[in-house]
């Protein structure tokens, strides 16, 4: 089982989910947050007073999967939130010991 | 077949309403003539005294125009001015504005019943030298203010309903100020200000500019000693708030931060919804201010919308030159600067003058707001300073120099004649006069500010703590948040 972090641009969120069904992916968590990486912030001008945005909104999508699919899964998302321009976004893979489904107790990857 | 039968109460009956019906003759022998009640008719669509019929009765009209006009001025503030002001402070703050506002306006209409009105509007100190500076006592807790018109001021709107929509005025003109100290005055502190501000600066400024014995009241005041024209309130309204909003700011300082944090307006939308309602209730403010529904209130109609249009269209075509985005701020502030210009000559310039009010209204501000502030370094936090300060002051002098007595007959007639304001708008140098205006209002603003700010720093204070204002006014000052996730 891997653990998968997914940060990327918020309008391609539905093509990242789609991607990910396809794969037979069954559930992922997905949460809006700020930050930046290379493509750092813009600049917004109220009047007089101009004022440096660091923050950017991303979408960060969380799922665990099965060994044998995360080749694909990240491959999937990777293609669909490309847009090739800089602020597409990052794809971590971590580690992960175990897993519960709290409904059934079923443990590792049967509670995926 | 029955006879009718004499009948007592039928017979009393048709007694009681004989007599009624010959009483007001038998009463009064001078009853007016049919020439008269014609004549009072026609004072009615002239707008201009009734004299034997119909005195001491609002005119249908005028009187539905001036209700009008009041809740469209009310409107300006509650909820116009709390958006516009409440969409540009950060989101921690957007309720401490609408309550400064909603204060204001509670507070304000008990002194104005109390005394303000009558302060502004009464006549009893004339006699003495104080009456060129406040009106005076007889009308205080509204004494005597009834539906009948009070004719120095207006022959067929209502007393009362007048006293209501000067209110209006008396309401909106301090809730501008709180625009340059936004986000970090405490609401006890707003409070004791405004009740000395009102009346230190506004009741003696609107005295002298539009009360009958006013030292500056050109088009009414037969004796003013300076014949100064302000129609709808450029130096009552626009430049004693705006003056006393920079003083005021300087006194309290800058917010925490200011400089180094995003202090960016959170919503634009609640902005531009503000700007909006403030056009819209500014036809109440200018057109009203004919305090009739006549050919002036007409061209003051006009003269709004021409000069707004035009002044909000050029600001967010100076953005799209300079900066490359015309900014829905760019457009609501140029809105704002060209209602606050044309307003002390709404009722006494053509359209072409509306034009160009327009075009200059929205250049100054716009210098002042980005260039000027920037330089010096004040923290007029939503330019109170920068738009109704300079736009009050351009708009005092360009009265000057572009009224005519072609749209507004009383220019050239009547107290005009007697004290010379009609030689002055025929034969040019208005603009002097406009210039002592100018001088006086600024004068009053600024040094009753820079006192009274000083004493309520001294005696209660102007800021809250340091952590309150970290926290954001609203939670901390009114227990309350405007946003609940």
């Amino acid at each position: 089982m891997k653990f998968i972090i997914a940060i990327i641009k918020p309008f391609k969120l539905e093509e990242v989910k789609e991607a990910l069904s396809q794969l037979g992916i069954q559930g992922m968590t997905v949460t809006e947050v700020k930050g930046f990486g290379r493509q750092k912030g813009h600049t917004e001008i109220y009047r007089g007073s101009e004022y440096t945005v660091d923050f950017l909104p991303k979408v960060k999508i969380e799922v665990v999967v099965a060994d044998d699919l995360v080749g694909r899964v990240v491959e999937g998302i990777v293609k669909a939130a490309k847009t090739g321009k800089i602020g597409d976004g990052k794809v971590f893979v971590l580690p992960i010991e175990d897993a519960v489904r709290i409904r059934t107790d079923e443990r590792g990857e049967a509670a995926l | 077949m029955k006879l009718p039968m004499f009948n007592p109460m039928r017979a009393a009956f048709a007694f009681l309403a004989v007599a009624l019906i010959s009483l007001p003759v038998l009463a009064d022998e001078a009853a007016p003539t049919i020439d008269q009640r014609v004549a009072a008719l026609e004072a009615y669509v002239n707008n201009s005294d009734p004299g034997k019929s119909l005195t001491g009765v609002p005119g249908p009209g005028h009187n539905a125009w001036m209700m009008t006009s009041s809740a469209l001025v009310l409107f300006m503030t509650l909820p116009g001015l709390a958006l516009f002001y409440g969409g540009l402070v950060r989101r921690k703050n957007v309720l401490s504005v609408l309550a400064q506002c909603l204060g204001i306006a509670g507070l304000v209409t008990i002194i104005w019943w109390a005394f303000g009105y009558s302060f502004v509007f009464g006549k009893s100190f004339s006699t003495g030298f104080l009456g060129r500076f406040l009106g005076g006592t007889e009308f205080a807790l509204l004494r005597g203010v009834t539906s009948a018109p009070n004719t120095d001021y207006a022959y067929w709107v209502s007393h009362n309903v007048f006293a209501m929509y000067q209110l209006m005025f008396a309401i909106i003109t301090p809730a501008l100020i709180v625009g340059a100290v936004a986000e970090r005055m405490k609401f006890s502190a707003i409070l004791v200000f405004m009740t000395l501000w009102m009346l230190v600066v506004y009741f003696p400024l609107a005295h002298m500019v539009w009360g009958a014995t006013g030292l500056m009241n050109g088009v009414w005041n037969a004796g003013a000693a300076i014949k100064a024209i302000d129609f709808a309130g450029g130096t009552v309204v626009h430049m004693s708030s705006g003056w006393s909003a920079l003083i005021l700011c300087l006194v309290i300082g800058p917010r925490l931060g200011f400089g180094r944090e995003k202090m960016a307006p959170h919503s634009m939308v609640l902005c531009m919804v503000g700007t909006g309602m403030l056009w819209v209730g500014w036809y109440g403010f200018n057109a009203g201010s004919a305090v009739a529904a006549d050919g002036i209130a007409a061209n003051a109609f006009t003269t709004t919308t021409i000069a707004t249009a035009v002044a909000s269209f050029t600001w967010g075509m100076i953005e799209r030159i300079f900066r490359g985005h015309a900014s829905i701020l760019g457009f609501c502030s140029g809105a704002v600067a060209g209602l606050v210009v044309i307003t002390p000559a709404t009722g006494f310039v053509t359209t072409t003058g509306a034009v160009i009010i327009g075009v200059l209204a929205a250049t100054a501000s716009y210098f002042f707001v980005t260039i000027v502030k920037a330089r010096f370094g004040y923290d007029d936090a939503l330019d109170t300073f920068g738009v109704h300060a300079v736009g009050g002051t351009l708009g005092a002098f360009l009265t000057g120099l572009l009224a005519t007595g072609e749209v507004n007959g009383n220019l050239t007639s009547g107290a005009a004649l007697k004290n010379g304001l009609a030689r002055l708008v025929t034969e040019g140098g208005l603009w002097h006069e406009q210039l002592k205006a100018i001088g006086i209002t600024l004068l009053l603003s600024v040094v009753a500010t820079f006192i009274i700010a000083s004493i309520v720093k001294v005696v209660i204070g102007l800021r809250p703590a340091p952590e309150v204002e970290r926290q954001g006014l609203d939670l901390m000052e009114h227990g309350e948040e405007g946003y609940i996730e």
